[in-house]
């Protein structure tokens, strides 16, 4: 059985995290001393999904589909403007100043940016064990060195790299000491945002294989956030599909990326090309029309409506809600779905 | 929407076309304070009516500066040419006169780049930076050359062409932004286009929309396209033949079908054993061991053999010359044979 870093027994069973309707509205304002609110970002509008023990829920979507929004209210780094967030049965939106220390023991994030979430002036010694100058409980003073030169060696680095600075490394290892740094608290879950898109090809391999190593030894539970479609079918149970905000279909990787059933998805993932010339040449892609309206002002009705060629008026009118439409146990928020596959032909 | 089923574009032999271009033993450095750095060392290709070319290589490989000197448009110092032709239909463009190099650069060879916000002047309308093209090269009146851009802009399908031509570059989407580009690159009919990562900071769909643009434009035209990108999956859609670039060197290069399916060097190899796939749900990724070289300090040898796993005591010491594999196929590896035969 997976253990965590204290050897405590991780289980499965009921989720780790469950969310619901959870909404992020970023105000938009005029004027400078009357200030009033003229609009709203609608950034996230209403997303649920679970997240199970040890599993990886990938979060896929085009920029401004609300998924690192999503990331950052589940850490308060955003405060939600409506939705619950349970993680253990605890709702992490209503606690107070003191819990939200602890949850944010449990719960880690790897940034997207390397050079930017590490601070420039801090040795990766220090960046790794500053989480233990707040959480003084989780490794005793006098284990921290070795714990450091554990970390260092988990992550693939060499424990003598502790004393060296951010700007010594490369974006990969980078990246590698974030993640070092995640792992400090022991976490259950980490959010991973974007953590590959920043490297190179031959680079990117390295961590995501690293990421699963971790995953199956600490049976932690990974948030994935990408838009690199092939990216997130590699290393997800499960895929949720976003667009303006909402969850448009979610499910199992296998069911999300050769039966996708909203014509969103399947517009996706016919337009990621597969480096295989040979399967290129007899695939039919679905070029869609204009681009992704603003939150600002989204469409009524069905958001993705107007860049759908299944449209028609109840979609304007009606706003299909996510459910299961196929008994495949992969719900789709599409009046017209149907499976159709596009990956593979 | 449109489900365009592909044309079965590729030619059986590409390249039959006339020989637009063709760029042998290309050195490029910058002469930095801290020393030469070593951009592009010996890189050869050619290019023909109709054909796309991809360059591909991930950051640092020197690829986006050798499309820079193809245009002419290194900064010089600190950047230098040191060594190489590029021939255009034939002439040297290196030995030509600056005036004469003008008269290629923008009406014969044209560059789409990566990031379009960037190349783009902020403070001038897309219509009046497109009508540059006319203005400068045709000395077309300004009004002239608002109605070409205007035309122009239908073409490359950006939605009331007519009504946008005075607005402003952050008045676009990613997108529109670089079909703005692309406009300003067909704007004198050039025989070639060289696009540097086109897609790059593209959304997935509007980079199927954009790449189904450029095929879409070639075929109209007849005009070679090169392409630099770091993505295979775009190359495998696109190309007809690929240059793979590794430190500044060409280190194998041939039709895309043998490149994807009988690599030939353990780089390429590793490339795409390190890629995930939409089609795939595989095992375990297959990385490339390390990271790629500074070009300021490249390794002796071959350039790549701290990171390969066919090297030998020989690939430290010389440096492996282009081996040609079949015909039209080359590949800078002692052991290529081995590859390609315990390859994927």
């Amino acid at each position: 059985m997976a253990t965590d870093l204290n050897g405590r027994p991780r289980t499965d069973g009921e989720p780790l995290l469950r969310v619901e309707g959870l909404v992020k509205h970023f105000p938009l304002t005029q004027g400078i001393v009357f200030r009033k609110q003229i609009g709203a970002v609608q950034a996230v509008d209403g997303i649920s999904f679970e997240l199970r023990r040890g599993e990886t829920l990938g979060l896929v979507g085009e920029s401004g589909c609300g998924k690192s929004t999503v990331a950052k209210t589940l850490l308060r780094l955003e405060e939600p403007t409506a939705g619950h967030a349970y993680f253990q049965g605890k709702d992490i939106f209503a606690l107070g100043k003191r819990e939200l220390r602890a949850l944010r023991r449990d719960i880690q994030i790897v940034f997207q940016d390397p050079y930017a979430s590490l601070n420039p002036r801090m040795t990766v010694g220090d960046i790794i064990t500053e989480p233990w100058e707040i959480h003084s409980d989780v490794v005793p003073k006098d284990q921290r060195d070795a714990r450091v030169s554990d970390l260092l060696r988990r992550v693939g680095l060499n424990p003598d790299d502790r004393n060296r600075y951010p700007h010594q490394f490369s974006g990969g290892q980078r990246q590698r000491i974030g993640i070092a740094r995640a792992l400090t608290l022991n976490p259950d879950v980490i959010i991973c945002d974007e953590p590959v898109s920043a490297l190179d090809v031959s680079v990117q391999a390295q961590v995501m294989n690293l990421l699963e190593e971790i995953q199956d030894e600490f049976g932690i539970a990974f948030v994935f956030i990408a838009h690199d479609l092939s990216v997130v079918r590699h290393i997800s149970d499960r895929v949720a599909v976003m667009y303006l905000g909402r969850i448009v279909e979610i499910g199992d990787e296998k069911d999300i990326y050769e039966r996708p059933t909203h014509p969103y998805t399947q517009a996706l993932l016919s337009a990621v090309p597969i480096p295989d010339p040979d399967i290129e040449a007899g695939r039919d892609r679905i070029v869609l029309e204009g681009d992704v309206p603003s939150p600002a002002n989204p469409p009524s009705g069905f958001r993705f409506r107007t860049r759908c060629w299944k449209a028609e008026d109840i979609c304007a009118e009606e706003d299909p809600a996510l459910i299961d439409r196929f008994g495949h146990g992969h719900p789709s928020a599409c009046h017209f779905a149907e499976i159709r596959e596009v990956v593979t032909s | 929407m449109t489900t365009a089923a592909r044309p079965e574009a590729m030619p059986a032999t590409p390249g039959t076309g006339d020989l637009l271009l063709e760029v042998s033993d290309l050195h490029v450095e910058f002469r930095t304070r801290r020393g030469v750095v070593n951009a592009v060392n010996g890189i050869s290709y050619t290019l023909h009516e109709r054909e796309t070319l991809a360059i591909l290589g991930e950051s640092g490989s020197g690829k986006s500066v050798s499309a820079q000197a193809v245009m002419g448009i290194i900064d010089t110092p600190p950047g230098y040419v040191t060594q190489g032709e590029i021939r255009y239909r034939g002439e040297d463009l290196l030995t030509m006169a600056e005036s004469e190099r003008r008269a290629v650069r923008g009406q014969q060879i044209a560059m789409i780049f990566q990031d379009a916000l960037t190349a783009l002047n902020p403070v001038y309308s897309v219509g009046w930076q497109i009508a540059e093209m006319y203005r400068v090269h045709r000395g077309s009146s300004r009004k002239v050359g608002y109605a070409k851009a205007a035309e122009l802009m239908d073409r490359v399908r950006i939605p009331s062409a007519k009504e946008r031509v005075k607005d402003y570059p952050h008045q676009f989407s990613g997108g529109m932004r670089q079909r703005v580009m692309i406009a300003m690159a067909l704007a004198l009919d050039p025989d070639i286009i060289i696009a540097d990562e086109p897609t790059t900071a593209l959304d997935v769909t509007v980079q199927a929309q954009i790449m189904d643009l450029l095929s879409t434009l070639q075929e109209e035209t007849g005009m070679g396209l090169i392409l630099i990108t770091h993505d295979l999956g775009v190359v495998a859609d696109v190309a007809d033949k690929v240059c793979v670039m590794y430190a500044g060197k060409v280190v194998e290069r041939g039709p895309v079908r043998d490149i994807y399916h009988n690599t030939a060097h353990p780089y390429s190899e590793g490339l795409m054993a390190s890629i995930p796939r939409l089609d795939q749900k595989g095992g375990q990724l297959h990385p490339i061991k390390g990271a790629p070289p500074s070009l300021a300090n490249i390794p002796p040898g071959c350039p790549f053999h701290p990171r390969c796993p066919y090297a030998r005591e020989v690939c430290t010491t010389d440096h492996p010359p282009l081996y040609d594999v079949a015909p039209r196929r080359q590949s800078a590896c002692h052991f290529w044979e081995e590859v390609l035969a315990g390859g994927n």
